[in-house]
């Protein structure tokens, strides 16, 4: 396999708290050298003179939609978009048709992603069968077919002796447990965040509360069971306290935010616009800010995506009709530049960390989120200065329901290197 | 009415002032106390000059050959027909459009049945929807159509707030400085936030009112009282609008039972008693008699339910009017 050097760069990689202008060799699928060493003979060189050269961005929480909602989204068109957006690595969520509640379904994802060949493609699998919240899923078959965690994400958990022994049974594989936490029954029926837009609006709320105990009930039966707990898409002001005294304590509770969730209110949705609707849903500015000051403060490990595709035959309708989610990962990159690294929340090896090496740790995958001597060849060149419109043909995924079109971008991968292959580039 | 006369009011009305721009009517959100004078204004002079003026015609051509379309998605009998009669008496043909039988059963979109009948050359589409914002959704698919809203889930009413502003204004003269109570369930209620809207920005004081379940103390962060009393507001309240229990736009039931309900929130001769003698009582209806209003009230001297029917076709010809002109 040829060989790439990349020169001139800055190179920053918090895996190995390496901060500088330095070179890096990739050489059959692993990182050679990093600084110093002999360039392999036809070796081809990428000037990086400007850019950061980061190892390959990771996003955790990507809708791939296939088998079954083929016309939102497909795993060739979403692993072409992540790539486009700087990811090397996705793990995709199991709330597809089937959900990934069996091996040979974890195992056609996997095949399906080897086919596309654009990132590395990791299935998380469902906690219970069919995501039905009644009955344990075949975890042990499903981590053995290749899913590095399990998840129910898109409905919460609502059986507490169900998730109890779910995390009971997942300490034996070392497997975290992902929670979409949410009480459904407080969000029933709801649009948007409970508050005064929504009193305004007319439009049904989803309480703040319907996520905070359930990331309390979660909390607490992780400290009892002693399991890996990830809590996804945290939303709310009280989230985020819970899961800092929650770390304070030495529960092993890991946490992610979304872009949106850090750049946009539920103000948005004066707008009627269902490409506001999420879930959770966009809160009110002091919640914003707790997400962005958990972020900083630690207390959130990791961005996703929660990248959600919806044809637009879904999403154009009744805002009380059209499904929740937009997608996001061809945003994510150049969104968290504007709002973290421009606005000084987070330095570059921060957000790297937050991008690539703790969703890597989070989900165990060995040999990803660093550019140390004899990782993968996973790399992500960032161009972080350059300014870009965001328009649907500039959309790699098969949807197009993002709230950000029409918006002027800073920032966006200028290259992708998965498995020591250039897989994008726009140098 | 002499033809000669006819024509002065005609060209009278055809006279649409600079001051109004506004192609569509999807709310009072935004709208100026200049705006909702002017649209209170116009509903008057129809109702005085054509409504209720001596003689038979009561129609005004003003929009002749423009076609008007009633979407509505929702059940309606008196919006529905005010809206018609508003839009015949304007000498405009009205077209009636259910969603029960309609290709919407078929699964087609709100935006694709709005495009396929706005191409048979429609200039107006009245809107009625359970989904807050569908008026928005179809306005902003649709080019070159007036979209008015006549009731969109429970966001918006907002030719029904109009009808009571005009029918309070017609009572006391004036709006400003009043003090007006709606009562009962403001959480699902589109009037009561028309109504809010409407209330504050032509300056008066608004109180809602109804069981802690229903009314959200937030309210008082856009300058709204909140009581969970009815009996302690009584004697400071110059108008009572009583809203309905909205049954069908409730996912859990908010309060133990409704005779419970009435026994704390019913408008009755005790009640009202403890009122102003010149106290005006309105509803939106339909009306729920025994629930939020007993019948003598419903029925007696201080009511002004029947009279807003009638101001409601008026607001709706001055809707239409000014909307059309504008495009």
């Amino acid at each position: 396999m040829s060989a790439i050097v990349i020169e001139n760069g800055r190179l920053v990689d918090p895996g190995q708290s390496l901060d500088e202008i330095t070179s890096i060799c990739l050489a059959d699928g692993k990182v050679a050298w990093v600084g110093d060493g002999t360039v392999p003979e036809g070796a081809q060189r990428i000037d990086a003179s400007g850019m950061i050269v980061a190892p390959g961005l990771i996003d955790m929480h990507v809708h791939l939609r296939e088998p079954g909602g083929e016309e939102d989204e497909t795993i060739d068109t979403g692993t072409l978009a992540a790539v486009c957006g700087g990811f090397t690595s996705i793990a995709c969520c199991p709330n597809t048709l089937p959900p990934l509640d069996s091996q040979a379904s974890v195992e056609l994802v996997r095949q399906l992603a080897l086919r596309a060949d654009h990132c590395n493609v990791f299935p998380l699998c469902c906690i219970s069968k069919a995501r039905a919240g009644q009955e344990l899923a075949e975890l042990g078959i499903l981590f053995e077919a290749g899913a590095v965690g399990c998840t129910d994400d898109g409905a919460g958990v609502g059986d507490s002796e169900l998730m109890r022994r779910a995390m009971e049974y997942v300490l034996m594989f070392d497997r975290p447990i992902l929670s979409h936490a949410e009480s459904m029954p407080l969000d029933k029926e709801g649009v948007m965040h409970e508050g005064l837009v929504a009193m305004e609006l007319g439009l049904r709320g989803m309480p703040a509360a319907a996520e905070e105990v359930m990331v309390a009930r979660d909390i607490t039966l992780a400290q009892s069971t002693g399991a890996r707990l990830h809590i996804m898409h945290v939303s709310t002001e009280g989230a985020v306290s819970a899961i800092r005294r929650a770390k304070q304590r030495g529960v092993r509770v890991t946490a992610e935010v979304t872009p949106h969730h850090l750049t946009l209110q539920d103000e948005a949705l004066r707008s009627f616009s269902s490409n506001f609707k999420m879930n959770p849903p966009l809160r009110s500015a002091e919640h914003v800010a707790a997400c962005i000051e958990g972020l900083r403060d630690g207390t959130i490990d990791c961005i996703a995506t929660d990248h959600a595709p919806h044809s637009a035959e879904k999403k154009l309708r009744e805002i009380t009709i059209a499904p929740f989610g937009i997608v996001g990962l061809e945003t994510a990159l150049p969104l968290m530049i504007e709002s973290l690294i421009d606005k000084n929340i987070l330095t570059w090896p921060q957000l790297i960390e937050k991008m690539s090496l703790r969703p890597a740790q989070i989900l165990s995958l060995t040999g990803k989120g660093t550019l140390a001597a004899g990782s993968d060849a996973d790399v992500t060149i960032i161009d972080p200065k350059c300014s870009w419109l965001l328009t649907e043909g500039e959309l790699h995924s098969k949807s197009k329901n993002s709230p950000w079109l029409g918006k002027t971008m800073t920032g966006r991968a200028a290259a992708v290197i998965v498995g020591g292959k250039i897989k994008f580039s726009r140098l | 009415m002499p033809v000669s006369e006819r024509n002065t009011v005609s060209e009278r009305f055809q006279e649409v002032p600079s001051r109004w721009k506004r192609q569509h009517l999807l709310g009072l959100e935004g709208l100026s106390a200049e705006e909702l004078t002017l649209l209170l204004d116009y509903a008057q002079s129809f109702r005085d000059e054509i409504l209720t003026a001596e003689g038979t015609n009561r129609k005004i051509p003003l929009l002749g050959g423009k076609a008007i379309v009633n979407l509505f998605f929702e059940n309606s009998t008196r919006t529905r027909t005010s809206f018609s009669l508003a839009g015949r008496r304007l000498g405009a043909d009205v077209i009636e459009f259910s969603a029960g039988t309609s290709s919407l059963s078929k699964g087609e979109t709100i935006i694709d049945t709005a495009r396929n009948i706005q191409a048979m050359g429609v200039d107006a589409f009245v809107i009625r929807h359970n989904c807050p914002g569908a008026p928005q959704l179809v306005a902003g698919a649709l080019d070159g159509c007036s979209v008015l809203n006549a009731g969109d889930g429970t966001h918006e009413h907002p030719t029904q707030a109009l009808l009571d502003m005009l029918t309070i204004r017609q009572r006391f003269g004036r709006i400003e400085g009043l003090t007006v109570a709606l009562v009962g369930d403001i959480a699902h209620s589109r009037v009561a936030r028309s109504n809010i809207r409407g209330l504050k920005t032509l300056g008066a004081n608004v109180i809602v009112c109804g069981p802690s379940t229903l009314v959200a103390s937030q309210w008082e962060e856009l300058g709204v009282e909140v009581s969970y009393s009815l009996d302690a507001i009584l004697p400071r309240v110059n108008v009572f609008n009583l809203l309905r229990i909205q049954f069908e736009r409730q996912v859990v039931r908010p309060f133990p039972s409704i005779r419970e309900y009435a026994y704390l929130y019913a408008m009755n001769a005790r009640r009202l008693a403890r009122c102003r003698d010149d106290v005006l009582i309105i509803a939106p209806g339909p009306i729920n008699r025994g629930v939020e209003i007993t019948p003598d009230v419903a029925d007696g001297s201080h009511s002004a339910i029947i009279d807003q029917v009638t101001n409601g076709v008026a607001v709706r010809m001055a809707a239409l009017w000014l909307c059309l002109s504008r495009r």
